[in-house]
């Protein structure tokens, strides 16, 4: 378990905690906690700084590479975590830095559409206020204009894109599938 | 992330470095349109050789400048974009609305 502690602030200590429960990929489920820890990789508990994007941007990038992403895809995980971030940052918690936010990090099998034998799984759970269906909606990418391109990079990044609301918890529910390599035809 | 400014004739040039996200874009903006909207400064570039990333509240940024930019008629390049920072634009269909160079002589030469 790594545990990033962060220096006190004024309204009191704020801890960062980044729990890799399993040190290889594609774990069984164990025991007591069945189906809430089946296929669990890292489990990241943070409060809602924007200070700590960087970190998380860290250890997702660390993870995509170790579960055997492209490049490219490496890339659009982190990229697409770290917006979902923005937008619990921004609209759920309206900016205040203090609020908590729970990320889990899942292998899960495979689809047919895209072709994949795994998934990466990403559960990110805030407790702001419900999200209406107009705030989950994307801009035209015709206009020039700043703002709203959050959803749509996260949209762009992902196969699946999910928002549930359930006890008083936002849940989005975000999945990549691995890509199988191309196979090189010869000549 | 870091700011810093260089001063060619009439173009400023602006070296940026770090991460540019939720938590230091509006520093960006602020740079960028104290640049275009107060000084007034005919050409700004901005070099990105340093930045590895850029999130949507960045790219917000940046086209906040490219405003700025046009409602004053100067001029506002990037250079230098990392693989992550061209995805972006691009993803946002922005690439072809911003002037990017790959270098900065290249920048200052357009």
């Amino acid at each position: 378990m790594t545990s990033l502690r962060r220096r006190p602030r004024a309204g009191g200590e704020i801890e960062t905690h980044m729990k890799i429960l399993h040190g290889a990929r594609r774990s069984k489920p164990k025991g007591r906690n069945g189906d809430l820890s089946r296929g669990l990789l890292l489990r990241l508990e943070l409060p809602s700084d924007p200070s700590l994007l960087c970190a998380v941007r860290g250890a997702v990038e660390r993870l995509t590479e170790s579960f055997g992403f492209s490049a490219p895809d490496c890339r659009a995980v982190t990229r697409a975590v770290d917006e979902a971030l923005t937008n619990i940052i921004r609209h759920s918690y309206n900016g205040r830095p203090d609020r908590p936010i729970e990320m889990l990090f899942r292998s899960v099998p495979g689809a047919a559409t895209p072709k994949a034998s795994e998934g990466l799984e990403i559960v990110l759970c805030d407790r702001g206020p419900s999200i209406k269906r107009a705030q989950l909606c994307m801009r035209e990418l015709e206009e020039v204009r700043p703002g709203g391109l959050g959803l749509h990079f996260i949209q762009q990044s992902m196969d699946i894109v999910e928002y549930k609301r359930a006890n008083g918890t936002n849940r989005l529910r975000l999945v990549k599938y691995v890509r199988a390599p191309k196979q090189e035809v010869n000549s | 992330m870091q700011i810093s400014r260089r001063q060619l004739d009439k173009t400023t040039i602006l070296d940026v470095s770090g991460d540019i996200d939720l938590a230091n874009s509006p520093a960006i903006r602020k740079a960028l349109l104290k640049e275009i909207r107060d000084d007034r400064t005919p050409r700004v570039v901005m070099n990105l050789s340093n930045v590895r990333y850029i999130d949507s509240s960045g790219v917000a940024s940046l086209v906040e400048g490219l405003k700025a930019a046009r409602d004053v008629g100067s001029r506002f390049i990037l250079f230098g974009l990392s693989t992550s920072a061209r995805e972006v634009l691009q993803l946002s269909r922005l690439l072809k609305i911003f002037e990017v160079y790959d270098n900065e002589e290249q920048a200052l030469a357009a």
